[in-house]
């Protein structure tokens, strides 16, 4: 590894504004906030994954991955951050390595060539490249290209240095952001700046979550000047750095960027949630706070407390309308999303009971809040392995999961109805609007009519229907093996039920047998 | 349960349904040897066989008794012996059936008694079978006009018997297949009734004379399509299984010559009403089980329903079909969730239509299902193929079902019947809802446009 990512990675881990890195040893901090992989007991995203992830909604960008096919390949166009302008970040570029040009080092040349290519193709503003691991490991110096590239054609090449094997997806989120830090952020002005500009940072605008909220900016005056990266323009990140507040949302995988604009620029940062009506409403009274206090006129704290009162009494009118459908539904909440608290609150007045939640990812102030709110600890659990999960919704102890992609077929083939929260999700739940359409995602899963239908017996399971009294034989051979089913030897059902227990006595009066049960299949013989 | 309503207006606009005759018309070609016979103008006939050769892509035998002005005021009789003279003379059918049309029956000729005089002078015509329904072009649509030639070819060809007579072939049964079937699905209940080890006798069966294959040699009647001998063997049939209410008539009219028990399957698409077939052919072959593929394939429609209720859950359909369609399609949606906002259906006759899962159902045309579409805000069009049209207008994804399908390929080989075509259908809607994927905007939200300054300009000259 180059000393300088070496370098790089321990900066990252050393973060005076997290609570859980300050209160460790000086020798823990050295080892990081990921815990050690398991090999065989993996599954999350590698650091360029995060990399990716963090960095690619910003959208008229060139995303670039010196890669062999299997990192671009195997993972572009997968997620669901929405844009308002240029859909250049939905292209996958990659260089594609082969092995010549591996054993042969080819892959600077390649890269730069690639570099031109892209920038002569679609004439972005800027190329961000990606590093993997196979060049990170071959040598491959990504920023000497980007350097000379940059030169050359006047377009900003940005390496991004977070190759797979250096560890987890949250490391690769904070790398991208250095990345940011070091070549982005402050290469632009913006035309003018305003008391109410603001950064948003560790939000991706997943199916327009970012819209959900921004018309409640917008009617307050608020520009969004920075973001990283939700429906970002690469001019966007490169002016961060004259915005007055920074919101963190939902996440610290950021906190990185949050806190060095506050030690570099002197813009302060607040943690929020847009998800959740009153951490919606705590997250717009916290920005209106900062920014007054940033020079913003003093009206804004009045008008910023009718637009709550005003969206609140609506939202919960839309809302009650729902209650009749999901009251005294029980949800089993299995996130890591430990910032959904308020989500919980608004589910819980509405007459829903969460039986029970994860707090896997959660810190012990997090629990501390879960408590709070559902006035126990008994509900709390890390993992539940899948098969437990699949025992629990079988035995119907809830009637909904509120999960992440990988439980949904745990739910589904339990027969239990499924919300998607997760940020692979396709609609969009944030802000005060979006806390309706999780309630109807809610209401459309929970009382969909398949569910009676499917949980219901198969005909097999049933007693015979009566048509007659009588049981035909069979007759003839088998056309493929040629057996006989001629006096084939009467063998009872297997599960004897009234309807078929009178059928011995029909079927006996014409000789007749009944068949190996499911041994044969007419269809396939 | 759902009203039906008929709009008060005079005018008709986009014809959802096709003729009577032309139903039964399909139904005698699933005869083997035949060649239906329009009594009527030719052009009836023309227009009818244009439809049934665009929609099946075959070279489909129909004939018509071409009654000019002379005939038209004198009487037919003539010409329903000419018509069957010249047709033993060139294609030499098995098989000829006869379907009034409104031109003879406004005429009110009595073709039931003109045609038993016929055959009892010519005994020359022994060798062939003849029926006659009576299908007004002015009373119903395909649908009726299906089972009125299914009823009739019953009554013509299904023997009366003594039931102390009777000689029961425990595992034949007969399968009546309704107009909503295509050659597909019929194939495919045959396959789950055979699965059971019964042997169904299939009335009408275009399975085998529509399905679109090459045959070696070239005949001026159908393909292939119901044996005429099994027809008369269906007296010893243990049961009657009937797909569709519309084929209760012929039916009752089999249970009464026959003695044989039958039971109406409304709907083979969906679960449930698949289990209700299933668990019946479990019965009759009184097994406890069901062969594993049967197993596996119900199975893998729950999995199928898991995955696509996603996408039909809560979707606005609007279906416009003849009413077993109507009722079969708008079930199985309405089962996994969907809403029915807009049902038009073509005839009155068939009860099914106050069981559709919509407020009400209305018996009209495309415009009729176009203009309520767009006022219930549908998201999906379920009709056959001129609804692209409506289509079109609405900017909204059709589904083509029903008759005719003239603009696509391969309308004979669709199958949402049985638990394998019910996935199929589950998963064509969910693709269809899928391809309309609507990326977000901010304006979806109510939300302002980025500021223009952020928009990154290209420095190249593009010109």
């Amino acid at each position: 590894m180059a000393d300088a990512l070496k370098n790089k990675i321990a900066d990252v881990f050393d973060e005076p504004a997290c609570g859980t890195n300050v209160s460790k040893s000086e020798q823990q901090r050295k080892k990081g906030c990921a815990k050690p992989l398991t090999p065989g007991a993996a599954a999350g995203g590698c650091a360029f994954d995060g990399a990716k992830i963090a960095l690619q909604p910003i959208v008229d960008v060139a995303h670039l991955v010196h890669a062999p096919l299997a990192c671009e390949g195997n993972g572009w166009d997968n997620r669901g951050a929405a844009s308002s302008g240029s859909e250049r970040y939905r292209t996958g570029f990659t260089t594609d390595l082969t092995e010549l040009d591996i054993v042969m080092g080819y892959g600077e040349k390649k890269l730069f060539r690639a570099i031109r290519e892209v920038i002569g193709v679609e004439q972005p503003p800027a190329v961000f490249v990606y590093s993997t691991c196979v060049p990170a490991l071959i040598g491959d110096d990504i920023d000497a290209v980007c350097k000379a590239a940059t030169a050359k054609f006047g377009t900003p090449c940005i390496p991004i240095n977070a190759p797979g094997y250096v560890g987890s997806k949250n490391l690769g989120n904070k790398l991208a952001g250095e990345a940011m830090l070091d070549h982005v952020i402050g290469t632009l002005e913006p035309e003018e700046c305003t008391p109410y500009d603001i950064n948003i940072v560790g939000d991706y605008n997943l199916s327009g979550e970012l819209w959900q909220v921004k018309p409640l900016l917008d009617r307050l005056g608020i520009r969004i000047l920075g973001s990283m990266s939700a429906d970002a323009r690469y001019r966007q990140v490169a002016m961060m750095h004259r915005a007055k507040v920074t919101m963190m949302v939902c996440s610290k995988a950021l906190i990185n960027v949050a806190r060095k604009l506050e030690e570099r620029h002197g813009i302060p940062f607040f943690e929020g949630s847009f998800y959740g009506i009153s951490d919606t409403s705590d997250a717009l009274r916290t920005m209106c706070r900062m920014l007054v206090e940033r020079g913003a006129d003093e009206d804004l704290l009045d008008r910023c407390e009718t637009l709550i009162a005003e969206e609140e009494a609506k939202i919960w009118a839309e809302l009650n309308a729902y209650r009749p459908k999901v009251e005294g539904k029980k949800v089993l909440l299995y996130t890591g999303g430990h910032k959904s608290w308020s989500v919980v609150a608004a589910l819980q007045e509405l007459g829903m009971e969460v039986i029970g939640t994860s707090v896997r990812k959660a810190t012990e102030e997090d629990k501390e809040r879960v408590k709070e709110i559902m006035q126990t600890d008994a509900h709390m659990f890390d993992n539940m392995a899948p098969k437990d999960m699949y025992r629990l919704l079988k035995e119907a102890g809830a009637d909904v999961l509120m999960s992440g992609g990988r439980s949904q077929f745990v739910a589904l083939k339990a027969k239990v109805p499924w919300v998607d929260v997760n940020q692979e999700k396709h609609e969009p739940y944030a802000g005060y609007m979006g806390m309706l359409d999780l309630v109807r995602a809610i209401d459309r899963a929970l009382n969909n009519p398949m569910w009676a239908d499917l949980r219901g017996p198969a005909p097999w399971d049933e007693p015979l229907p009566d048509l007659g009294g009588y049981v035909p034989p069979l007759r003839g051979t088998c056309p493929v093996t040629n057996a006989s089913t001629e006096g084939a030897t009467p063998i009872p059902s297997v599960r004897v039920t009234q309807a078929s227990a009178e059928r011995p006595n029909a079927a006996a009066g014409e000789g007749i047998g009944s068949f190996v049960s499911s041994q044969t299949d007419f269809e396939d013989c | 349960m759902a009203k039906l309503t008929h709009p008060k207006r005079a005018l008709s606009t986009n014809p959802l349904k096709s003729s009577a005759p032309l139903g039964a018309a399909l139904a005698y070609l699933g005869i083997e040897g035949a060649v239906p016979l329009f009594h009527g103008s030719q052009g009836c006939t023309a227009f009818a066989m244009v439809h049934l050769v665009r929609h099946f892509k075959e070279a489909v035998p129909l004939q018509t008794t071409a009654m000019n002005e002379v005939s038209t005021i004198l009487g037919g009789a003539e010409q329903i012996e000419e018509a069957i003279e010249n047709l033993r003379k060139k294609s030499n059918p098995r098989f000829i059936g006869i379907a009034s049309t409104a031109l003879t029956e406004t005429r009110g000729e009595d073709v039931v008694g003109e045609l038993r005089e016929i055959v009892t002078r010519r005994t020359d015509f022994a060798d062939t079978a003849i029926v006659y329904a009576s299908t007004p072009d002015f009373a119903g649509g395909l649908e009726d006009g299906w089972a009125r030639a299914v009823e009739a070819i019953v009554e013509t060809l299904v023997p009366s018997i003594d039931p102390v007579f009777k000689s029961t072939n425990p595992r034949q049964v007969n399968l009546l297949c309704g107009s909503a079937l295509t050659p597909a699905e019929i194939e495919e209940i045959v396959r789950l009734i055979r699965a059971f080890g019964l042997e169904p006798i299939v009335l009408p069966d275009l399975s085998s004379s529509l399905d679109g294959h090459v045959s070696e040699n070239w005949a001026g009647t159908s393909l292939g399509g119901t044996r005429l001998d099994d027809i008369g063997r269906m007296v010893e049939s243990a049961f009657t299984l009937a797909i569709g209410e519309s084929m209760r008539p012929a039916a009752k009219l089999i249970e009464d010559r026959t003695f044989a028990p039958y039971r109406i399957f409304q709907s083979v698409t969906g679960l449930k009403p698949v289990d209700a077939l299933v668990r019946t052919l479990m019965g009759l072959s009184g097994q406890q089980d069901a062969p594993p593929s049967v197993k596996r394939d119900r199975a893998r429609l729950i999995d199928a329903s898991l995955d696509a209720h996603f996408h039909i859950g809560g979707l606005k359909v609007a279906v416009a079909a003849d009413p077993d369609l109507l009722f079969a399609l708008s079930s199985c949606l309405s089962g996994l969730g969907a809403e029915i906002v807009t049902a038009v259906t073509t005839t009155t006759a068939n009860g099914i239509t106050e069981r559709v899962p919509a407020e009400e159902v209305v018996v009209g045309d495309l415009g009729d299902f176009e203009h309520l579409a767009s006022g219930t805000g549908a998201q999906l069009l379920v009709t056959h193929a001129h609804g692209r049209h409506a289509a079109h207008r609405l900017h909204l994804p059709l589904l083509r079902a029903g008759f005719p399908i003239n603009d696509r390929l391969g309308a004979q080989d669709i199958c949402r019947v049985g638990y394998r075509g019910t996935r199929a259908f589950l998963y064509e809607i969910a693709n269809i809802v899928l391809a309309q994927h609507h990326r977000a905007k901010p304006e979806d939200f109510g939300a302002a446009p980025i500021p223009e300054e952020f928009e990154h300009v290209p420095q190249i000259a593009t010109h």
